[in-house]
Order: structure tokens, then C-alpha cells, then sequence
């Protein structure tokens, strides 16, 4: 009885706060010129660990600078994604129209960030992406106020395909899940790899997200190519490398991959991944005084070791501080802040690189092996890399 | 050689799906409860896998000691909850179990936290049958077949043979007459969910070393179990079976045969049945 | 469900529905006036879902087919939609809103067709099949974006007067439309014998038959009818969002429709209005109290079907039948 009773309470309380708040961003906007930074991450669901580690990054940038950026305190809103693009245009309206946010940071799903892209061009605000690899956000639907501090798809992919030539590999079969970040890391990888003369014996793909491998583990093993390339990340990336290893073929017919293969999965990974060759724009023991600071810094704070993500988050953050300190903080001249942006070059982790025309970083792409729990860099897969940005015609 | 060794994949695939399916179709069959949170009791079997092997050392230990949690599990969640919704629509069951979905899923997080892991097979386990020149076998994957079917004999065994089975088998045909005849019937259903539940934790754990452990992981066996319920005829261990292994074919040369069709090449599969057998290959009409 | 309420059902009660009706057509219509951009757009999203949750309450609630792949026609006419509109000029809606309509209609009637003869729990099991088949038809081919999916760039136009859809303000009044058009519909249609056999069929379909209802094409016709009205919503919701995604057809977008109803109450159209705005602004409140926000739904959702065994609209009944009979609360226990 009196349970109902309060639930009745609840619910109509529910109207009135909604109502309420309905109101108060307005009153709230008032006082502050404080610097509101909207946060669009996955917080539940699948990549809840790669949203908090962009989370994590970008706030360690942010205390380096003394809480501030551009000059300017920050005021902080964030949304929990939930990687569903079903709700995707409401979750970042939430954030653009509702807490009027100067600047929107986010995501991870590529299929998210794509309507975040749509929101950013049809309202103006300015967008930095700290990881979703679809080509198009730097490509055809590239736009002013648009930037990206991660990588394309085509990024990681490309320089592989360099590398499995020069390693000897003339014929290789592909393998990933039918899904845009699969499907264009693997275009990429073929483009550069067919180019030099290599060829596909076969592409491969699974419907996205089964990770039932058995079938074309046992194919890959009949059709003996000279190497494999695999897109896979989080927890097929871990399934595959060991049904791989496990199947006996890991030392028969080489296995490569895109980094995310190996990227935060290496402790569950276990020897099944030991002495994989992989390719990405991070990894472990890059020798720079800012790696060593930023991984110190992280560690302290966190107490887990910095991974690729918080280095994406970290350089959103450094990239939004040095273009508005450029424009002494001011967002009143879209344009001259979008210049300054443009032109920074990020003192990142992963080594300094500066924006493409398109607002893709221009930056080194790493070869990296499977050493213990570390993916070691063993060399410079591809040195400064641009996204081609097909389809976009900023700067052009 | 290559299709023979597919036929294995296949085999073998689809005795896993069995040991998943299994547990929601005894509920389903033996109760009439729609549990959609079986999927993430698959997953907290996983997670149960990797911590329980963390903490004891070993995924030998780990076992027991997740079963006779996630039966203690099982127990509380009927008597609690789904003792309440017997006498109502499936609807309630569908609302009720989905919001178990979510708070299984937060706790997950909260607890465990959001990282993927892995769980290393047991050493006795942990080699390798060569099968062609460069290609072998897990020893494990055998292995789970191997439990798999041991555990489709006893289900079958208990149910079919013994006096409990023969209680829960009048329960499910006629629960009021059973409860005429001095069987305790909210008892039976105690149990049968409880035995649901830790089988879809055993398969879980026992599965973790191979499929790893990830947020999310439960989602993506509920709808293929339901398939396989579906495509069995509800409540029919048999069936199941049976559609396990249809699955487990169809998936594998799926993958090999018509790539591009390979993501609708179950629910075909399902589509078909029910065309021609609307309740399921053994089920009752 | 509402199977004890209904001698109560008199004319008077139809009255007081009516004139609920006109409060909150009239509370909506005048939300703008004080509501910020934002929440226009979060209450045109919420008014799409109510389209969208009515057309199934027509299924579940009344012909008594539960689906659980709704989602499929919802999102076949969103798609219709994105792959309909020209590149960079406005959709002609009158043009484009009767194909997308017609395409999941079409899709509703093959489904159906092909799955005439089964019910119950395998009737829910093979509409999710089939949805999930649709779903893997857009994600996996190129044709509209695969898993990235696909921009509408600019919303439709009305060509009518000044009306201007691309402001939200504009976009509003016509999904408001569109909803009391599409309740006002449902209540008739309802109403009608087509309506009642229904009903009738629902509970208890032989006997139906026996009275010689082709009980049957009854099933096709209010199938066909929920799958075109949830394409309406699909519809709208591509025109409001300007970007359509797979996931719009994913199981999972059923099993949220689904809940929306159960929550506000099946069988009642005003309760399939009231699980999506309750249904929504929920996990609006929840998300913004924590990030264990999942944690609150779940654990709400467990509340709700323990203690409002007929959803909010349920509650809402027995609380004005309690106040107007002022008898013990025996009677609205579950």
C-alpha cells in the first residue's frame, strides 16, 4: 500500500524534475564562461573500457594544463552512448542543444559517430573524434569543424600491406567481420599489399559479432597462403589468436593483423599471441620524454597502464587546448579557431604529427611485435601517413 | 579431408550450443517461463570461470564451486521472482527477465569491471591432435563435445528413467494434478530452474577458456538458443539436439559455402522449419 | 488483460478517454511554448515511439500476436527513406512517405504470408527470424551503408503553404498529427466490427471461426496494417534524425517496443502512449543520476512487473476506480 503509494510519489516527482530541468540549462548558462566540453562515450556495453580510457586520457591533459584549456576553466558534460546508434542522434542533441556544449569529444562506434557527424554539420559545433575509424568522417563527409585525433579505418591497415610484401608474403588470404571498420581496414590492406604485386587468395568474412572461427581456420589451413591478415579487436581479437594458435597454425602459415588484433587483449591472449607482427599508430616503448610523462602520469593516476585509447583521449585534449590557446579562448571566431587547429602539431605520446587537409592526423604508423604483455615497436611501418580523404574536398 | 574436418567444426560447435540451449529449454519446456537472462547466465558462468580459476587456482576447482553458486542463484531468483509470474502472460516473463538482463550486466561491470580476459585451459587439456600436415585440434574442444554428450545422456537419463524425472515430467503436463497427488510442485520448479540456471553457468565456465571472456558475450548466445529452442520444439531435449547440430552444420559450410548469406543462413534455417513444422521438429503442436 | 474493466467500459468511460484525449493532445500542443529545443526534439522522438508502440499494441494488445521483430518495418520504411531521398534536395513526402509505407507493408504481408499458420511463443520466435534477417539484409550489403549506414541529408517537404518541416518546431506539429491522427484511427478501427472480431479472436479464436470469421485474413489484414503504421513511425524517425542505422532494426529495438507496451499497458491505447514517454523519460532520469544507470532500468523493470501488474496505465485505472468506489484495496492487488 504504501510502497504503491510512493512509487505514485516517484513518478510524479519524475514530471516535475523533468520539467524542471527542462528550464534550468538556461539559468545555469548565465554565470559561467566556463568551457563546456561534451563527453559522448561508451560507459556501459561492449566498449565501456575503451570509453573510459579516452575518458581518463583527456583528463590527465587537462590537469597538465592546471584544470584548464585555452586558458579557460572547463565545465564537463558527458553522455553515456552505450555504442547504440538507434539513439545516437538524441544522446549528442542531448549535449549540443540541451547543455549547449562548445565542443563535442566522442566515440567509439563508428556507426555512432556517424550521426554525431551529421549533428555536428547540420549545428556547427565543433566535433573531435578521439577514436571511430570510419574513412567517411575524414572522407566524404568531412566538414570545418570536424577533426579527428585517432586514425582512419584505411590508417593501420595500409602500411601492412608493405610489410607482408617486403616480408616475402606474395599470396593471402583475409579474414574479418562484415562490418565497416573490418571491411575498410581490409580494402586498405589490399590496396597497398595488390599494388606492390601481392595478391588475395581469398577474402574472408564472418557475420558481425560471431566469433565461431573453427570453419575458416580449417579452410585457411587447406588453402596454405603464405600469411593471413585478420581485422579483430576486443574479444574476437582474443578468440581468433588462439583458436588460431591452437589449431597448430601460428608457426605454419603467419598471422598479421591491424594492431587492434592485440591492443588490450594481450594479458587474455596469453602465448597464443606471442610474436605476432602488428601494425598501429601506438605502442609500447616509444622512446619520448612526452610517452614517458604521459604513461607515468596515467599509472599514478589510474594505476593501469596507458593503452592507445588514452593516448587518443589525451591528444583530443591537447589538440582542443592548443587551438584555443592560439585563439586566446575565444570560440567568437570559428574561423580563425579552426585554422589554429589545423595547423598545431600535437606533441602526442605517439610521436608529434600534425592534421591532414581532411583533419585526420598525419603521424607515423608503428610495427609492433608481441613481446610478454607488451606490444614492443620494432620499427616505422610507414613513416608520417595521410589518409588519401576520398570523397572530401576541404583544402582541396 | 577438409570436409571431414569440417563436419568435426560443426560437430563440435553444435554440442556446445546444446549445453547452452539445454538449460533454457528444460525452463521453457517444463515451466512455460520465457527466460531471456539466460544468456547472461552463460556469462556470469564465464566470469565465474575466470575469477573462481583466479582465486583457487584452477579451473578444476572453479567448477564445482560455480555450479553450486549458480544453483544457489537459481533458487533465490524463483523464489524470489519468477514464482510470481507462473499464472501470468509470457509478456511479464519477456519484461521481467529483460530487466534482469540489465541489472546481471551492471553488476558485471560494477564487480568485475569492463576489460576482457582470458582463462587459461588446463594443463592436463592444454595440446593439440594433428590432424592433416599443418593443421590440428584442440584437445579441449574435444573435450567439451565430450562433456556435452555425457551430460545430453544424463539430462536425458534423469528425466526419462528416474523418479524426480518422472515428477517433473507430471508437472509439466498437468501441475495441478500433480499437486493433487502430494507432489510438491513449486518445489520442482525451484529445482528445474535452478538446474537451468547452472547449466547455463556450467557452459560458461566450461566454455571460457576457448570463447574468452567479454562484456556483452551473453547477448549474442540468447538469440541463436532461442533458435535452436525454437527450431527443436519447445521443451524437447531431443529437439534440441538435434537443432543444435542442424545449427552447428549450417553455420560452419554457411561460413565456407555462401559467405554472403552467412549471417541470415540460422534464422533461414529457422524460417524453414517452422514453414513446414510450425511447432519445431519435435514439439508438440 | 483488461478483461475485468470491461463491463465497467460504458459510455462514460469512453467520455472520460475522450476527453484525456483532448488534455493531452492539448498539453503537447502547447509543451513548445515553454520547452527548449531540445526536449521539442526529445518529446517528437517520444510522440514516434508512441506511433510506433500503438502499431504493435494493435498486434499484441488486441489481435493478441505477439511479435517480437516490429522493429523490421520500422526500420524498412526508414531505409526507404534514405535510399528514396534525392542527394541534395528535399524529399517530396508525398511521394517518398507512400513508398516507404508500401514497402513495409509489403514486407508485413510476405512475413505473415509465409508464417500464417503458427502462434504463441513460435510466433514470437519467427517474426524475430524474419526481422533479423531484414537486419542482416542492410548491414551486411553495401546497398545503403552497411553497418556505418546511411544519411537522409535534408527532411522531407510537405509542399504545403510555409510549412517548413526542416524546422523542429514545424516537425513537431506534424508527428503530433500523425499521432492523434493514428490514435484517433486505432479507436475507430478498434471500434469497428473489423475491430471486435479482433478482439473476439483474441479470445478465443475457434470460437470465432465457428461463427464463421475468416479468422485468418482477420490476423493478415491487422498484421499488415500494424506493419505499415510502425513503417509511419520508422518514417518519421529517419526524417527527424536524418540518419539511418541497422540497429534500427535489431532485435533488440523489438524487445524496447515491447517493453514500452507491457510497461504502459497492453490492450489500452492510451497505454502504449504512456510506456514510450514513460519508457524514455525513465532512463532520461536514470542516465542522468549515474553511470550504473542499467542497474536502476533493470531493477525498475523488475518493480514495475511485480507491483503494476497491468503497466502505468493499469495503476492509473485502479487508482480512479479506488477513489470513485472508496472500497478496500483488496481488488487492485496482483
Amino acid at each position: 500500500m504504501t510502497s504503491r503509494r510512493k512509487f505514485v510519489q516517484q513518478v510524479a516527482a519524475l514530471g516535475t524534475l523533468s520539467a524542471a530541468s527542462a528550464i534550468a540549462p538556461s539559468l545555469a548558462r548565465a554565470q559561467a564562461a566556463k568551457l563546456r566540453v561534451g563527453l559522448m562515450l561508451p560507459y556501459t556495453g561492449t566498449y565501456a573500457a575503451l570509453g573510459t580510457a579516452i575518458t581518463q586520457g583527456f583528463n590527465i591533459a587537462v590537469e597538465e594544463n592546471g584544470g584548464k584549456l585555452g586558458g579557460r576553466d572547463i565545465e564537463y558534460f558527458t553522455v553515456d552512448d552505450e555504442s547504440e546508434p538507434a539513439k545516437a542522434t538524441d544522446n549528442a542533441n542531448r549535449l549540443v542543444q540541451r547543455d549547449k556544449v562548445d565542443v563535442l569529444v566522442g566515440t567509439v562506434h563508428s556507426g555512432v559517430v556517424m550521426a554525431m557527424v551529421k549533428i555536428a554539420r547540420d549545428s556547427g559545433t565543433l566535433l573531435i573524434i578521439p577514436n571511430a575509424g570510419a574513412n567517411a568522417a575524414t572522407g566524404s563527409q568531412c566538414a570545418p569543424n570536424i577533426f579527428r585525433t585517432s586514425f582512419s579505418n584505411w590508417q593501420p591497415a595500409h602500411p601492412m600491406g608493405k610489410v607482408m610484401y617486403d616480408k616475402g608474403h606474395r599470396k593471402v588470404v583475409t579474414l574479418t567481420w562484415k562490418y565497416g571498420a573490418g571491411e575498410e581496414s581490409v580494402e586498405s590492406f589490399k590496396e597497398a599489399f595488390t599494388k606492390l604485386g601481392g595478391s588475395i587468395v581469398k577474402e574472408m568474412y564472418l557475420p558481425f559479432p560471431n566469433v565461431e572461427f573453427q570453419a575458416f581456420i580449417t579452410e585457411i589451413a587447406s588453402l596454405k597462403p603464405d600469411a593471413v591478415f585478420v581485422f579483430f579487436a576486443g574479444g574476437g581479437a582474443i578468440k581468433f589468436t588462439k583458436d588460431y594458435a591452437a589449431a597448430g597454425l601460428k608457426d605454419k602459415i603467419p598471422l598479421y593483423g591491424s594492431g587492434f588484433l592485440t591492443d588490450g587483449t594481450l594479458e587474455a591472449q596469453g602465448a597464443s599471441a606471442q610474436g605476432l607482427l602488428t601494425t598501429l599508430h601506438y605502442g609500447d616503448g616509444i622512446e619520448n620524454p612526452k610517452n614517458k610523462q604521459f604513461r607515468y602520469a596515467y599509472g599514478k593516476k589510474y594505476g593501469i597502464q596507458a593503452d592507445v585509447y588514452a593516448v587518443q583521449g589525451y591528444d583530443a585534449a591537447l589538440l582542443l587546448g592548443s587551438g584555443l590557446t592560439a585563439v586566446k579562448g575565444s570560440f567568437g571566431d570559428k574561423k580563425s579557431l579552426y585554422g589554429a587547429l589545423e595547423k598545431v602539431k600535437i606533441d602526442s605520446p605517439r610521436g608529434a604529427w600534425t592534421m591532414s587537409r581532411a583533419h585526420n592526423p598525419i603521424q607515423d604508423i608503428y610495427l609492433r611485435r608481441v613481446e610478454g604483455n607488451a606490444n614492443q615497436v620494432i620499427g616505422v611501418a610507414w613513416k608520417a601517413l595521410e589518409d588519401p580523404a576520398r570523397g572530401c574536398k576541404l583544402g582541396a | 579431408m577438409e570436409w571431414l574436418i569440417q563436419i568435426l567444426n560443426s560437430v563440435q560447435y553444435g554440442l556446445l550450443l546444446f549445453l547452452v540451449a539445454s538449460g533454457l529449454t528444460l525452463i521453457f519446456g517444463i515451466m512455460g517461463v520465457i527466460n531471456l537472462a539466460h544468456g547472461s547466465f552463460y556469462m556470469i558462468g564465464a566470469y565465474l570461470a575466470f575469477s573462481l580459476a583466479e582465486l583457487t587456482g584452477s579451473l578444476w576447482t572453479a567448477l564445482p564451486l560455480g555450479i553450486v553458486l549458480a544453483f544457489a542463484l537459481g533458487l533465490v531468483l524463483e523464489i524470489l521472482l519468477i514464482s510470481r509470474l507462473y499464472r501470468r502472460d509470457h509478456l511479464y516473463q519477456v519484461l521481467l527477465t529483460f530487466g534482469l538482463i540489465l541489472v546481471f550486466e551492471e553488476m558485471r561491470s560494477i564487480l568485475v569491471g569492463d576489460d576482457v580476459h582470458g582463462v587459461a585451459i588446463p594443463a592436463l587439456l592444454d595440446a593439440s591432435l594433428p590432424l592433416t600436415e599443418n593443421l590440428s585440434y584442440p584437445v579441449y574442444r574435444l573435450f567439451i563435445s565430450a562433456v556435452c554428450l555425457v551430460l545430453a545422456a544424463l539430462m536425458y537419463f534423469t528425466i526419462q528413467k528416474t523418479r524426480l524425472g518422472m515428477m517433473v515430467r507430471a508437472g509439466a503436463s498437468n501441475a495441478e494434478m500433480t499437486q493433487a497427488l502430494g507432489i510438491n510442485i513449486r518445489w520442482i520448479h525451484a529445482l528445474v530452474f535452478a538446474a537451468g540456471v547452472a547449466l547455463a553457468v556450467f557452459a560458461g565456465m566450461i566454455a571460457a577458456p576457448v570463447s574468452s571472456v567479454f562484456p556483452g558475450m551473453g547477448n549474442q548466445v540468447l538469440i541463436i538458443c532461442f533458435v535452436i529452442v525454437v527450431i527443436g520444439g519447445i521443451g524437447s531435449l531431443k529437439g534440441a539436439l538435434i537443432a543444435s547440430l542442424l545449427i552447428g552444420f549450417v553455420d560452419t559450410f554457411g561460413k565456407v559455402l555462401l559467405p554472403e548469406l552467412a549471417g541470415v543462413a540460422v534464422y533461414l534455417l529457422m524460417a524453414i522449419v517452422l514453414l513446414f513444422r510450425p511447432a519445431g521438429l519435435y514439439g508438440r503442436p | 488483460m483488461a478483461d475485468p474493466e470491461r463491463p465497467r467500459r460504458s459510455t462514460a468511460s469512453h467520455r472520460v478517454v475522450t476527453w484525456w484525449l483532448v488534455l493531452g493532445i492539448l498539453a503537447l500542443a502547447i509543451f513548445p511554448a515553454i520547452a527548449e529545443k531540445f526536449y521539442l526534439q526529445l518529446i517528437t522522438k517520444i510522440m514516434i515511439l508512441s506511433i510506433f508502440a500503438l502499431s504493435l499494441d494493435l498486434l499484441v494488445g488486441y489481435a493478441g500476436l505477439v511479435s517480437l521483430g516490429h522493429a523490421a518495418f520500422f526500420g524498412v520504411a526508414a531505409y526507404a527513406l534514405a535510399l528514396a531521398a534525392p542527394a541534395s534536395d528535399a524529399p517530396n513526402l508525398w511521394l517518398t512517405l507512400p513508398l516507404a509505407l508500401a514497402a513495409s507493408a509489403v514486407i508485413a504481408l510476405v512475413i505473415r504470408a509465409l508464417v500464417i499458420r503458427t502462434a504463441g511463443v513460435y510466433f514470437i520466435m519467427v517474426t524475430l527470424a524474419f526481422a533479423q534477417m531484414v537486419y542482416y539484409f542492410f548491414h551486411d550489403t553495401r546497398l545503403a551503408g552497411g553497418s556505418d549506414g546511411i544519411y537522409v541529408n535534408t527532411r522531407p517537404s510537405l509542399e504545403i503553404g510555409s510549412i517548413d518541416l526542416a524546422q523542429d518546431l514545424h516537425f513537431y506539429y506534424l508527428v503530433l498529427a500523425v499521432l492523434a491522427g493514428v490514435f484517433i484511427f486505432l479507436g475507430i478501427i478498434l471500434r469497428s466490427p473489423f475491430g471486435r472480431a479482433l478482439q473476439g479472436i483474441k479470445a478465443n479464436e475457434q470460437r470465432m471461426r465457428a461463427l464463421g470469421f475468416p479468422t485468418l485474413r482477420y490476423k493478415l489484414a491487422a498484421f499488415v496494417l500494424a506493419g505499415t503504421l510502425a513503417g509511419l513511425a520508422g518514417y518519421l524517425a529517419a526524417a527527424k534524425e536524418g540518419y539511418v542505422n541497422p540497429e534500427l532494426l535489431a532485435w533488440h529495438q523489438s524487445g524496447m517496443v515491447l517493453m514500452m507496451l507491457i510497461l504502459g499497458g497492453m490492450g489500452t491505447l492510451f497505454g502504449a502512449v504512456i510506456g514510450a514517454f514513460s519508457y524514455v523519460l525513465l532512463q532520461e532520469w536514470f542516465s542522468n543520476l549515474t553511470k550504473h544507470w542499467q542497474l536502476l532500468m533493470g531493477s525498475f523493470i523488475v518493480l514495475a512487473v511485480l507491483v503494476l501488474p497491468r503497466g502505468l496505465a493499469g495503476l492509473g485505472q485502479s487508482i480512479a476506480l479506488r477513489r470513485r468506489s472508496s472500497a478496500s484495496s483488496d481488488d487492485v492487488e496482483p
